[in-house]
């Protein structure tokens, strides 16, 4: 069995974000990035599944700053190859999922795996998530909301999520490509002597025949949403705060 | 030239969120076509009752009894084909995001999700999005003939119709039997918690870091009559478990006070808590979307704040 995984680097929410001048896109260049929250969920749960299954995994990731430190990174949690698949920053408009799925799913069709896993969301998918894209570009069946992978006699047994913690259990025939969202397991603490042993180690790359798709960026702006009417704010130290807080509860008569 | 809405449904009542849909639809104006799967056209019939929408486009096959993504796939491909609508709308749900960007590249169409507002602009339509955990406002054109993904809660649902909608059958090659299939349907697994009934719920987001602080803002649950909760990154990190959910993929609540600590207010948050009737949120980032929700709030430190309240409480 041979999963690829799809990690990606995104936007550091506790930061205070920037508009780009056009105001098409945020302001990339002070911004922090760091490892899609559900693409470690989708890592993790590939490394479960080599521990219970003997798969091989393979962690795949768009080149760029910071993108070889994040495979590293993969590798260390225990993925058994990365690869980086090159892209010309001056040749993509878009860095959305609709717009860079066709380069993912021409390195699926070149690394041919059983099971594709890729974190449900990115904070960033204005236009569609990449797991359906991937299932549209591939042809595979997609099944995203998934909190459980079971492998077993060449079919993949899933839990897929809905609204108010219903769930169903589907059995899936391979290859498939799974939106996960959350592992079996939290993932897991990665020690910094094995980060260090892959300090040399070269992140190949991996040649792809596709190209970015066009997505509806250019008919896009963005903006900071208005707050002022919001939150009625509370202010001061946090003893000043407390206050207010126990007073407004006991004016709206939840304590005494 | 129609509107189309995919209905979703479970155990025989129509979603939430396809009803809000339905609304939509109206209020911009035109017809307005509801695509029904069901297992039979019983099944489709009394769905389709009361649906205020001029044509019930239908697929009855045992195959669509239950959502399965593949299947559900085909069939909204195929309705698309067989009534070109002018706009396809999804509520944003397992199944919106299971489908709309695969219908979107087998149909060629254009296709916008997180949409909060909707209106008709020129030949087509401006939709108002959030993106980034809900810190920024996206304002696109979507061109006719394209698909939107609506937030749940984004309108109210309004009346069912007193009429019926004609009924029209729509043939679907659905596969040999599908390379999804549907092994079992799970419940909630309650653990003895049922969230909805809490009339006040203290809730903790990612902000918590670990189990350390976690008895921290028990004991100010415990103080308040409170029950504890978390956001999804809360139990995903299995500080607290899944029955203690609140949101898209957890539970639903409206309390009467929703205290949280630490959540930044993530719009599959907000689908889950933003009927609550006094909502005051802590949190360090004056940008936290929760700030234009809740009612009350404060930028702070919230392991500060909390000792500090559980004092006055105590």
């Amino acid at each position: 069995m041979k999963i690829v995984v799809i990690q990606r680097l995104e936007p550091v929410l506790t930061e205070e974000l920037e508009l780009s001048d056009d105001g098409r896109d945020i302001d990339r260049e002070w911004i922090g990035f760091a490892l899609n929250q559900f693409d470690d969920q989708a890592l993790e749960q590939a490394v479960l599944l080599k521990e219970s299954n003997g798969a091989t995994v393979t962690a795949i990731a768009i080149e760029d700053e910071g993108s070889d430190k994040m495979l590293k990174n993969a590798l260390a949690r225990g993925a058994d190859a990365a690869f980086q698949i090159p892209l010309d920053a001056d040749d993509v408009e878009s860095r959305s999922s609709r717009a860079l799925a066709p380069l993912y799913a021409a390195a699926i069709r070149t690394l041919a795996p059983d099971l594709v896993l890729v974190g449900i969301l990115s904070n960033s998918d204005l236009y569609g998530e990449l797991a359906p894209y991937l299932g549209a570009h591939t042809g595979w069946p997609q099944i995203s909301a998934v909190t459980e992978v079971r492998l077993a006699a060449g079919k993949a047994t899933v839990r897929q999520e809905y609204a108010g913690g219903r769930a169903a259990r589907f059995e899936v025939d391979t290859p498939v490509i799974i939106g996960l969202q959350t592992a079996m397991q939290p993932p897991r603490y990665v020690a910094g002597s094995k980060l260090r042993d892959l300090l040399k180690v070269q992140i190949p790359e991996l040649e792809v025949d596709g190209a970015p798709s066009a997505d509806m960026s250019h008919g896009t702006t963005l903006a900071l949403p208005d707050q002022s009417a919001g939150a009625v704010m509370f202010d001061g130290d946090a003893d000043d705060i407390a206050t207010s807080i126990h007073n407004l509860l006991k004016e709206k008569g939840f304590v005494q | 030239m129609t509107i189309l809405v995919l209905i979703e449904h479970y155990q025989g009542g129509v979603a939430d969120g396809s009803l809000e849909l339905l609304t939509l639809a109206r209020t911009l104006g035109g017809p307005v076509t509801a695509l029904v799967l069901a297992g039979s056209m019983a099944d489709v019939a009394t769905l389709a009752a009361g649906l205020d929408a001029d044509t019930v486009l239908a697929v009855a096959a045992p195959a669509v009894a239950r959502y399965a993504s593949s299947v559900y796939l085909r069939s909204l491909n195929a309705a698309i084909a067989a009534c070109d609508p002018e706009l396809v709308l999804l509520s944003y749900s397992t199944a919106g995001i299971d489908l709309a960007a695969g219908a979107s590249v087998a149909t060629g169409r254009e296709m916008v999700a997180y949409v909060t507002s909707l209106t008709r602009h020129g030949a087509g339509f401006a939709a108002c999005s959030q993106v980034y955990g809900g810190k920024l406002l996206a304002t696109s054109t979507l061109p006719a003939q394209g698909i939107a993904v609506v937030m749940p809660g984004a309108v109210k649902a309004g009346p069912r119709s007193t009429g019926d909608a004609p009924v029209q059958t729509l043939t679907v090659d659905l596969g040999p039997d599908g390379c999804i299939r549907h092994l079992e349907t799970l419940v909630p697994e309650s653990g003895g918690i049922d969230l909805t009934k809490a009339a006040r719920i203290v809730c903790v987001g990612r902000a918590l870091g670990n189990t350390d602080k976690l008895p921290m803002a028990e004991a100010l649950a415990k103080l308040l009559g409170a029950e504890i909760a978390g956001s999804r990154p809360v139990i995903d990190a299995g500080w607290l478990p899944k029955p203690r959910q609140i949101g898209k993929s957890g539970t639903k609540v409206k309390p009467k006070l929703y205290l949280m600590a630490g959540v930044s207010g993530a719009p599959e948050h907000l689908e889950g808590m933003g009927e609550s009737e006094l909502i005051i949120a802590l949190n360090s980032d004056p940008r936290a979307p929760i700030f234009g929700k809740a009612h009350y709030g404060a930028v702070c430190d919230m392991f500060e704040v909390m000792p500090t309240l559980i004092q006055k409480l105590s």
